[in-house]
């Protein structure tokens, strides 16, 4: 190469990225940031870069993005309160194990630590929400650490990398040469399994007579379904999911026997009290999962199929751990297993099925009461897109509801801020999603707490022209708070009720098709015209004010104790 | 949990890098777990470092500790030890005035018993060091706070482990025998 072949830094992170086949990115300028802004002018052919109305939007576009890909989200932003904005979206892929590289730009390298305009210490403030982060003050240390940032955010347990580049190192000029990163000695992405475990979790399950399986995204983001199939349907063994294991089996598996958890289904929280093995896949045992950890499944053996050491007897001490990703270990247990059926077992969830049903779930999604309920427009928008639409969460009461009512036929359906719960995430998250999956029909159930966080995103769905379908739930309350206060502060709503403005104006502000439904009468139709639209479109629905979600574990109780009203 | 705290050294073996301190003190933060000392220094082997932290916790938390900490990316290995398992050590430097050495003769006789050294002498102050057990460092200090310590200063905790840790061979360089 010579010297006419250099390129500057800046080009180096474009460059860097078409490597690693980025073709999308989500993010905002700023100061700090323009060379790389300006290269991206220059590449706009072969890198779209989205600009969203904030840099939190950015984060939760790009983890939409990965979480119906299965690809690496990316974000973009300038120094200071750029970057400072994206520590949630950070935050949240890093509790929910999502791939996502983001890039900042900083002060000068001379002007480290002088409390320079913008400046602030990204790398300390991200240090304990990313997988990993580093900061870059050379051009010539560019290729090595993007490519080290992209083998670290999707290997092994993935989760967010944030790289902070100082403007003198986006200036500089340097030769470019790219090599995808390909191991880290330091860092092992997947751990060995022992045949010794298998071999043990086999005779377990074999002579388990009431076992139970609790899976969660590892069985996603291991793009496992298919193992996963196979084993539950050689061992007939009832599997439940967490929340962020939905739509990994079809909702109507005969063995899905629905989700465990605080608003879970009554069979399987009662009856991980009553099994006598429970078999969790990929899932981290929270506390939203387990409740009270002394009375949590502790007349039952446990074996736990997990990628990431560090969950193993974190919360709950197991009698076997199988490590590894489970698309591996799982068929080694299938090949081994005897094939069995467990209908007597499998039944008592159905009749513990048949008293949710009677007790909750009729009134929630077949009401006969006046008010429009959140489970009926789950309901309805199941039927109207036979359950082949991605579901984007927020968080909250409609997020549970959704969650319980939704049905899937397809995995990497199910879209939701799980570990870190939020606000504001749904909205662009679907912006995010239906890019990342443009062919199926993307739909948002939002709170109208939560939508008012993040809707300044209407804006870019705008813009892109993404046909993201938008469903606000108003209920006039930050209704999963109010819930808490009529059952546990006695019905003092401290500031939770919420006057909301015109939010079908607002939508059509932004040049968006909007309509607002609050008759019965007028919820189906209304859902397919919705549906039926090519372009963005938002439906607002008045919903009940005061309806409550159950069943429910109260938090601090134990998973037998959930309550049906 | 004030169940069954023990004192733990932590090493921990790890590439050079510039937040990695950040990173492994954020995990005893995030846990509200205090880190009673902290050292850094270079290992055994070219370009890796090595930290040793001493925390008083249950097992089952040092346990959990150990796994979050070899879960840093650059982290190579890390490892715990009661203090029955390593041979370890602080050392203490004790700044006292010259006056006293020469006035006091009990002073002369403490820093022989306790087996100190004396490492400066000046017109103003000298300088005692102390090499060994937290009891014994703390034993001298108190000894000499009636003559004056104009300064007074305790290093963390080094310790190697009495069995091998085998780090080499982790990181397959095959230099251990
Ligand atoms: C950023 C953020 N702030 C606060 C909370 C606490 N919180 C959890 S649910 C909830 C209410 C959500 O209200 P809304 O979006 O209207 O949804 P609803 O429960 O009414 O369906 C709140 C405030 C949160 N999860 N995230
Ligand atoms: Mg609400």
């Amino acid at each position: 190469m010579n010297k006419s072949d250099k390129i500057s830094g800046a080009e180096a992170v474009i460059r860097c990225l078409i490597e690693e086949d980025v073709n999308l990115i989500y993010g905002y300028p700023g100061g700090a940031i323009m060379p790389i802004y300006d290269e991206l002018y220059k590449f706009q052919d072969k890198l779209n870069h989205v600009l969203t109305r904030h840099e939190q939007g950015a984060t939760h576009a790009a983890q939409g993005y990965a979480r119906v890909s299965g690809k690496v989200g990316v974000v973009t932003a300038t120094s200071g309160p750029g970057a400072t904005n994206l520590v949630t979206g950070i935050a949240d892929a890093q509790i929910d194990s999502t791939p996502m590289v983001c890039i900042t730009g900083q002060v000068a390298s001379h002007l480290l630590g002088s409390d320079a305009f913008q400046e602030t210490d990204i790398i300390g403030i991200s240090t304990p929400v990313t997988k990993w982060n580093c900061q870059i003050t050379k051009a010539v240390d560019i290729p090595k650490i993007i490519a080290k940032a992209f083998y670290i955010a999707k290997s092994g347990r993935p989760g967010p990398v944030l790289i902070d580049i100082t403007k003198d190192a986006q200036f500089e000029m340097m030769n470019f040469k790219y090599e995808k990163c390909k191991s880290i000695r330091s860092y092992k992405p997947m751990p060995d399994y022992s045949l010794k475990d298998i071999n043990s979790a086999v005779s377990l399950i074999n002579s388990a007579k009431k076992p139970l399986i609790v899976w969660g995204q590892g069985v996603i983001l291991g793009n496992a379904e298919n193992e996963f199939k196979e084993f539950i349907e050689k061992t007939g063994i009832p599997a439940a999911w967490t929340i962020l294991g939905l739509s990994a089996l079809p909702t109507e598996h005969p063995l899905n026997v629905g989700m465990v958890g605080m608003h879970g289904n009554y069979g399987p929280n009662v009856l991980t009290n009553q099994c006598d093995l429970l078999i969790a896949i990929g899932m981290r045992f929270d506390d939203r999962v387990t409740g009270n950890l002394e009375t949590y499944a502790k007349q039952a053996k446990i074996i736990h199929l997990e990628i990431d050491p560090a969950e193993v007897n974190k919360n709950v001490d197991v009698d076997i751990a199988v490590l590894g990703n489970v698309k591996k270990t799982l068929p080694l247990i299938t090949k081994n297993v005897t094939k069995n059926s467990h209908k007597d077992w499998l039944s008592k969830f159905q009749s513990y099925y048949k008293v949710e049903y009677e007790k909750v779930i009729k009134d929630d999604i077949h009401p006969s009461k006046h008010g429009l309920t959140m489970g009926e427009v789950v309901r309805e928008i199941n039927e109207a897109s036979n359950g082949n639409a991605i579901i984007v969460t927020d968080v909250g009461q409609h997020q549970m509801v959704a969650c319980r009512y939704a049905s899937f036929k397809q995995s990497k359906s199910n879209v939701t801020s799980g570990g870190l719960g939020t606000m504001g995430f749904a909205l662009p998250a679907a912006l995010g999603a239906k890019m990342g999956a443009p062919k199926r029909e993307v739909v948002a159930i939002i709170g109208d707490g939560g939508y008012q966080m993040t809707i300044q995103e209407l804006g870019t769905i705008f813009q892109t022209g993404s046909a993201v379908k938008i469903v606000v739930l108003n209920n006039e309350y930050l209704g999963m708070v109010r819930q808490w206060q009529q059952m546990f502060f006695e019905k003092r709503y401290a500031s939770t009720e919420m006057i909301n403005p015109d939010f079908v104006a607002i939508a059509k502000g932004y040049y968006i098709d909007a309509k607002k439904v609050d008759k019965r009468k007028e919820l189906k139709s209304s859902v397919k015209k919705m549906l039926n639209s090519k372009k963005p479109y938002f439906l607002e629905v008045k919903v009940e004010k005061e309806a409550n979600v159950f069943p429910m574990i109260p938090s601090g109780a134990s998973v037998s104790d959930v309550r049906l009203e | 949990m004030s169940k069954n705290i023990n004192t733990y050294t932590i090493s921990i073996y790890t590439e050079n890098n510039i937040g990695l301190l950040n990173r492994i003190s954020a995990i005893f933060l995030k846990r509200h777990i205090n880190i009673e000392s902290l050292t850094t220094s270079p290992s055994e082997i070219d370009n890796i470092f090595r930290f040793v932290i001493v925390v008083s916790i249950s097992e089952q938390n040092i346990k959990r500790i150990i796994k979050q900490i070899e879960k840093q990316i650059e982290v190579i290995a890390a490892f715990f030890h009661t203090d029955k398992e390593t041979i370890y050590l602080e050392t203490a430097l004790y700044k006292v005035k010259s006056k006293s050495l020469f006035d006091e003769k009990h002073i002369q006789k403490i820093i022989k018993e306790s087996q100190a050294n004396i490492v400066t002498v000046s017109p103003n102050y000298f300088v005692i060091e102390k090499t060994g057990w937290r009891n014994e460092t703390e034993k001298l200090y108190h000894s000499l706070e009636p003559y004056g310590l104009l300064q007074f200063v305790r290093s963390g905790r080094i310790s190697v482990s009495k069995e091998p840790m085998n780090i080499s061979n982790i990181l397959g360089l095959n230099t251990d025998k």
